[in-house]
């Protein structure tokens, strides 16, 4: 302890160690760097920011030597923070927003998709002589105006002057920066040449260039005006205003609402969804008993179911012990996604081996009526828990004390009082806190619900896609929309995965303070 | 006292003589008998569905119904129409992914609990408090974000953005300390520190003693949380649903599942041999393994 801390670390010489980690920091810089540039360029500042730093510290704590700890600590946290950290945070802040289809960027995107989808030929409007052009695989037109200035653009690049190009009878020829495609180019993009809009200027409200003929130009400008000054959006067309509103959205005086809307902070709206809502609020209930329902049944009966077996098998006098052991864990070693999709096949109302050997060809909706489907939901659950009970019932069993067994039995204690009083307070003890993981676990078992049943079948009432089997974390899946089903919502599920945690940190924490006094007791 | 014992004598003696002397039935189905009956049905409520995936994925109906008689005909003509679908790619994806994650995972969560169990600085028990409260919040139920993130992430570098296996390992490996970290910690402690200063005073660097002494000794735990992290990762679906989007990045669990959701019935056969071959390694892996997983899933949480 009172040595020199570490001297000879290999940062003295040129050791074989210390050239793999200069290699390695060579190329973690090397990629840090390249990362750096593209956010520069994709004009992402936050990520910027937080490559710079992240490789400013890399650095520093691969070279300082005051940082020993943080040389082994540094590549994992480096993940946790993005990954597990931010992300959780990032929830945090996506619960209190409105993102989600309609919502689902800033304002200044939200007013240029919104100009460029209204976007109408203007009656009348200039025509100019049009070529195709190419930069590498982006498509772009190049224009000739009236007084033979040549202007060129892509989907990215505004119109821009370009001097220097070649023009035959109002058809450019070559043109510097640009390849010029030929018709027969033209014609295998042709989709792709009559989809493009090349923007006139940086303005949206000055419109674009597009084609059908991919020879004449035509200026196409947005039958919505956007006034940045007043921050209103005017539709030409009818003269009606629009002023943005609290939800963002654009909104007219009559109430009606422009399409596309951005981001803003809704405050606790998405709880207030959730829990009041006619139509979430009625299933957010139900699921959320479900899901408590769910996680204990499931906890309770793979552990008795379990115990049983374990007590079972636990004599030495039992030939075969061994082989019922490995048997009987085999659940437990095939991946749980596996299981569910093979009882789903197994459970099929008309065609499955349940319903047509078990049942002798009765068809039993296993999956398909509410009631069979939570029970089927809790037995499959069942056959892929108890294995894993067994094993750590196994476990505790043979390690319980056994002075204090004999010590029993000496003071007359029968088989069900010592059962009662010593083995299973002490069983309980050591397999508690697996108990609490095992409810969290289940309380989250996202793969048995969406591949068993997914989440149906559904609730009657309901116009969302819930149904009566699906637990609060499926619920997150199809409200977020992702799997396509329903509108995209992250708000209100970055609101549903905030209520999960808090139930399950809470649920966590107290009964980890239980089972320390149960501890202590012990 | 000495009264009460006499009377209890006389009883013990003819109940001793009993037993050695003839085992009635009874009395053997009281003792082991029942254990004997309820470990044939417990093998047979776990192994049915076992058995008939099997079965199934010999069946050459291939369909659902097919598949009801079990053995009713053998042929191995699933495992070879597999070949003509993608399954072969999204094995290759998955075990990319899982082997990818697991080593990560150790090497990332070994080097944080050498750091938390050997180095004495500030921030220490604030991080190993940080890494318990953040062990609480599962990684799967931020997926929403995660989603959000790799679309922003693969606006700037394209590899770390959506439909990427690198960007799905990374994803994983940002689990891995908040899981891991305190099962390992935990071992680390019991590797007396008196083996590293003894190494420290013969001139071993810190990084020698990690490389070369800690990692040795902790095999045995790093073997497990290896293979921990890679079944789970094996079987993980909904962050690789969210994330992997084009047929030839997805994971068996994402593959299977289309599958079976879409055309049940007709697909059966093949998601039956996809099972049998996908189950195969974890389960040679867990029953080759079993008694190292299960001292570690048993230290691992009482522990913790």
């Amino acid at each position: 302890m009172s040595l020199p801390a570490t001297r000879g670390s290999g940062r003295t010489g040129w050791s074989p160690g210390f050239l793999v980690k200069l290699a390695l920091i060579a190329l973690v810089d090397a990629l840090g760097v390249y990362a750096v540039l593209a956010a520069w360029s994709a004009e992402s500042w936050g990520l910027l920011a937080a490559m710079v730093a992240l490789l400013l510290v890399a650095n520093w704590a691969y070279f300082s030597k005051r940082a020993l700890p943080l040389k082994y600590i540094l590549p994992g946290l480096a993940f946790l923070l993005v990954y597990q950290v931010y992300v959780v945070a990032y929830t945090g802040y996506v619960a209190f927003t409105n993102y989600g289809d309609g919502h689902n960027s800033t304002k200044e995107q939200a007013i240029e998709a919104l100009l460029v989808q209204n976007e109408r030929r203007v009656e009348n409007s200039p025509s100019s002589p049009l070529t195709v052009v190419a930069q590498g695989d982006t498509l772009g037109f190049a224009i000739v105006s009236p007084e033979g200035v040549v202007e060129a653009g892509t989907a990215d690049e505004p119109l821009a002057v370009v001097d220097g190009a070649t023009v035959e009878a109002d058809r450019v020829t070559a043109l510097p920066g640009y390849e010029v495609l030929e018709y027969a180019a033209v014609l295998e993009r042709q989709q792709e040449v009559t989809d493009l809009r090349v923007a006139v200027s940086e303005d949206p409200n000055d419109g674009s260039i597009r084609t059908q003929d991919a020879r004449t130009g035509y200026v196409f400008t947005s039958t919505l005006t956007y006034d940045a000054a007043s921050d209103t959006m005017t539709d030409t067309t009818t003269g009606a205003t629009y002023t943005p509103n609290d939800d963002g959205q654009f909104e007219a005086a009559d109430g009606s609402t422009l399409p596309v809307g951005w981001r803003v902070l809704v405050g606790l709206d998405n709880f207030v969804t959730a829990f009041g809502d006619d139509r979430y609020a009625g299933p957010f209930g139900k699921i959320l008993l479900w899901t408590f329902a769910f996680a204990v049944i499931s906890v309770a009966s793979t552990f008795l179911l379990g115990l049983f077996l374990a007590i079972a098998f636990n004599d030495a006098r039992l030939r075969g012990r061994r082989i019922y052991r490995t048997l009987v864990i085999l659940p437990y070693a095939i991946p749980g996604f596996l299981a569910a999709l093979l009882w789903s096949g197994l459970l099929n109302r008309s065609y499955g081996f349940v319903n047509q050997v078990l049942f002798g060809g009765a068809e039993i909706p296993w999956l398909t009526d509410p009631l069979l489907a939570k029970l089927a939901v809790l037995g499959v659950n069942l056959w892929l828990g108890f294995p894993y009970m067994f094993l750590i019932c196994t476990g505790a069993l043979q390690s319980l004390p056994g002075d204090v067994l004999e010590a029993a039995k000496i003071d007359g204690a029968g088989r069900w009082r010592t059962w009662r009083s010593i083995t299973l307070p002490l069983l309980l003890v050591a397999t508690a806190p697996l108990l609490i993981s095992s409810f969290a676990f289940n309380f989250n078992n996202f793969t048995l619900i969406y591949m068993l049943t997914g989440g149906g079948p559904r609730f009657d009432d309901a116009s969302v896609p819930l149904g009566h089997t699906d637990i609060l974390i499926s619920m997150v899946y199809s409200v977020s929309g992702l799997d396509g089903t329903a509108a995209k919502d992250y708000g209100l599920a970055s609101a549903l995965s905030i209520v999960i945690f808090l139930v399950v940190a809470t649920i966590s924490a107290v009964a980890f303070r239980r089972t320390r006094s149960l501890e202590e007791i012990a | 006292m000495s009264t009460t014992i006499p009377p209890a004598r006389p009883a013990a003696p003819p109940r001793r003589t009993a037993l050695p002397r003839r085992v009635t039935p009874a009395r053997w189905f009281s003792d082991l008998g029942w254990r004997h009956l309820v470990g044939v049905l417990a093998v047979v409520y776990a192994g049915f569905p076992l058995v008939y995936v099997v079965s199934a994925s010999l069946a050459d109906a291939g369909t659902l119904t097919g598949s009801n008689e079990l053995f009713a005909s053998v042929s191995g003509a699933n495992y070879v129409a597999l070949g003509d679908t993608k399954f072969w790619t999204w094995m290759g994806n998955t075990l990319v992914v899982a082997v990818a994650t697991g080593v990560g995972t150790v090497l990332m969560g070994a080097a944080a609990a050498y750091a938390f169990s050997r180095f004495r600085f500030s921030g220490r028990r604030v991080g190993l408090t940080a890494l318990l409260v953040i062990q609480m919040f599962p990684q799967m139920l931020a997926f929403v974000a995660i989603f959000l993130l790799c679309i922003s992430l693969g606006n700037v570098v394209p590899v770390l953005g959506l439909d990427s296996k690198l960007s799905l390992i990374c994803v994983y490996l940002g689990g891995a300390l908040g899981v891991n970290t305190f099962l390992m910690y935990g071992f680390f402690n019991t590797v007396p520190r008196e083996i590293d200063e003894a190494a420290k005073i013969d001139g071993a660097s810190h990084a020698q003693i990690y490389w070369t002494i800690v990692l040795r000794l902790t095999a045995p735990i790093l073997a497990v949380v290896g293979l921990l992290s890679f079944i789970a990762t094996f079987g993980e679906f909904i962050i690789a649903r969210v994330l992997l989007q084009s047929e030839e990045n997805w994971t068996i669990a994402v593959g299977l599942y289309g599958w079976v959701s879409s055309l049940q019935e007709a697909n059966w056969g093949l998601f039956t041999a996809g099972a049998v071959l996908s189950a195969l390694p974890v389960l040679a892996l867990f029953l080759f393994l079993q008694k190292y997983i299960v001292g570690g899933l048993t230290a691992g949480s009482v522990k913790g």
